[in-house]
């Protein structure tokens, strides 16, 4: 279970970002992080991923604090996939998603086969098997997406081969038992269209079903977040303003308080998913 | 064996040995061609050995220092490229040049010597030029925010370059003929050192640097994915960041003090590296290192012959190459 509980964070001494934020995701849930722009939901996943500290209150992995954790051990069980990713240089597909393998290696140590065959079935899991020797920068954004989902999942992947540890030079991830791992996606479909939005968001479907890996990810698209996420998390101006079951929390009134937007929540008659049909703007957000 | 290790393995035999017989065959090329078992022979002393003397005093430290200066420029080229998730960034970009530049003159400009006078003080304040430049622009970039902010550090790095250089005209003002022309030469970049003393002083800073960027290469790949992607995948950000500045740093400080600002070296090799081996830093870093040291030996010894008895400071061959390399890469991106 990954859990913040009254996260409290701010960047300066003037505005709190963060006032007070709890949530949980269990392994294979899929939660969705709610939230106008500047409410706090890109910072509420970095401090969930250990890139920023608390200023109060406490983040926690199956009860541990996530602060106790060494940085590469947090990132073998909390991976993140941001809204686009640029790299510098021109990587191929298979080595951007073997960078994912680093926080299980040694300082010294270079990827064994097992880390590559680890590598090509997180490809294949995305779905994009096929693009292994392309450059990265060549690909278009929903298979980009796709293999820094890849990338994600070879992270969070353990080997059930105990190791040595301590031996710059060797694996340092002993699998003992299998942790719960988590996967934190910032707004993975924003930039996507309507074909590769669907690619993206049936492969992250797939993490939670078939792996049992924790998702938990924050979108603008209300329809995404319907059709995909069980449990939804609202956030404005850094606080919980609602949370439980989508269908429970996804109201009019929700809509209108969050947007300032009069909106239509129906069923959709073929796929039983709601669907949210904005209206109109209301006279005051 | 795993594909990274071979290739690994591939790649430092294939830059190795051309580099080797780059830098073996350097000394023995000259406007005067020497006999190299002359040159060994101990039995002639060597005040009568000519081709000892020319092969001792001149060659062999110009090659040494054309090897050690190249090795580190490039080097710290990938470095500074990856930490600024900038291809065009070179080893000078962020100041140092200009502070070395500056340490250089005012060692010039005022005659100052070490010890009894004898020993020219030049690589000397250049070091120290270029430590108080990056000490300026670390303080800069780590002044506003917690951890190291890489776009203060670019803009603070280009403005203290044109605050540099036009304090270098200061000074210039004050200078006489001699003096000018000696800072002018210096600031051509070259690598006539006459002698093995700048390349020992400069050796111990140029291996601790290497023994730093030995830790860097995973962390580099990482880093060009951006700071969260980078933490995110396990690594300490700002750790990985104040060790790739530092260590950049200290390799340029030396290889200025050692050889001028020699320019292009930084951003020319890194690029035919990458365009060989593609784009991840455990094979660019080693083969940039070793492609840098062969490629500013090339060039020297271009320069020591292209119109002999004339010798041109290397910086004008590799900035006359290095100029249209660089608008080549900037039209092709």
């Amino acid at each position: 279970m990954l859990s913040a509980s009254d996260v409290r964070f701010s960047y300066g001494p003037s505005k709190d970002t963060l006032r007070g934020v709890s949530l949980t995701c269990a392994p294979g849930d899929l939660v969705g992080l709610l939230g106008p722009n500047g409410s706090g939901k890109t910072t509420l996943l970095r401090l969930l991923a250990g890139l920023l500290r608390p200023g109060a209150g406490a983040i926690t992995i199956d009860g541990t604090p996530v602060a106790r954790l060494t940085r590469a051990a947090l990132a073998r069980r909390i991976a993140v996939v941001p809204q686009e990713t640029h790299p510098a240089f021109d990587y191929s597909v298979l080595e951007m998603v073997l960078m994912g393998r680093y926080p299980h290696l040694g300082r010294f140590a270079l990827e064994a086969p097992e880390d590559i065959a680890i590598a090509r079935a997180a490809l294949a899991a995305t779905g994009t098997a096929e693009l292994e020797e392309r450059p990265f920068a060549t690909l278009s954004g929903g298979e980009k997406q796709r293999v820094v989902i890849a990338s994600a999942l070879a992270q969070l992947e353990t080997t059930d081969t105990p190791s040595p540890v301590g031996s710059a030079f060797r694996r340092t991830s002993a699998g003992l038992s299998r942790a719960s791992s988590y996967l934190l996606l910032d707004e993975p479909t924003a930039s996507l269209d309507l074909g590769y939005q669907l690619d993206v968001a049936s492969a992250v479907r797939r993490l939670g079903d078939e792996r049992g890996i924790g998702l938990l990810l924050s979108t603008h698209d209300l329809n995404l977040a319907a059709s995909l996420c069980r449990t939804l998390v609202v956030l404005k101006a850094g606080e919980v303003i609602a949370s439980g079951p989508t269908a429970d929390v996804l109201t009019p009134a929700l809509i209108r308080r969050l947007y300032g937007v009069e909106a239509d929540i129906a069923a959709h008659s073929r796929t039983g998913r709601l669907i949210v049909v904005p209206v109109g703007r209301t006279a005051a957000p | 064996m795993t594909a990274i290790r071979r290739r690994l393995i591939v790649t430092i035999v294939a830059f190795g040995l051309p580099a080797l017989v780059v830098i073996g065959g350097a000394p023995l090329v000259g406007s005067t061609s020497i006999d190299l078992w002359r040159a060994l022979d101990r039995s002639v002393p060597i005040s009568e050995n000519v081709d000892a003397q020319i092969f001792f005093i001149a060659r062999l430290p110009r090659t040494l220092a054309g090897a050690l200066v190249g090795a580190t420029l490039a080097a710290a080229g990938v470095v500074f490229q990856g930490l600024l998730r900038n291809p065009l960034a070179t080893p000078f970009t962020l100041g140092i040049s200009s502070g070395a530049a500056l340490g250089a003159m005012l060692a010039i400009t005022f005659d100052w010597t070490i010890g009894f006078g004898s020993v020219s003080a030049v690589p000397i304040a250049s070091f120290a030029g270029s430590i108080g430049a990056v000490a300026i622009v670390y303080a800069l970039s780590v002044a506003r925010q917690r951890g190291l902010s890489t776009g203060v550090l670019l803009l603070a790095g280009v403005t203290l370059n044109a605050f540099f250089s036009a304090l270098i005209l200061f000074v210039q003002y004050f200078a006489d003929f001699a003096e000018t022309f000696r800072t002018l030469r210096w600031l051509m970049g070259d690598l006539d050192v006459s002698g093995f003393q700048p390349i020992v002083l400069a050796l111990p800073l140029a291996a601790a640097a290497f023994g730093l960027f030995a830790t860097l290469p995973r962390a580099l790949n990482l880093l060009s994915l951006g700071p969260d992607s980078a933490g995110a995948r396990g690594i300490d950000v700002t750790h990985a960041q104040r060790t790739a500045f530092f260590s950049a740093s200290l390799a340029t400080g030396a290889a200025v003090s050692v050889g001028g600002p020699i320019g292009f070296i930084g951003i020319i090799v890194p690029h035919l590296v990458r365009l060989l081996v593609g784009s991840d830093h455990r094979l660019v870093l080693p083969a940039s290192a070793i492609f840098g040291a062969a490629f500013l030996v090339a060039c020297d010894t271009l320069a020591r012959t292209v119109i002999a008895p004339v010798e041109l400071p290397v910086g004008v061959i590799t900035a006359l190459l290095g100029g249209p390399f660089f608008l080549w890469l900037l039209v092709r991106r």
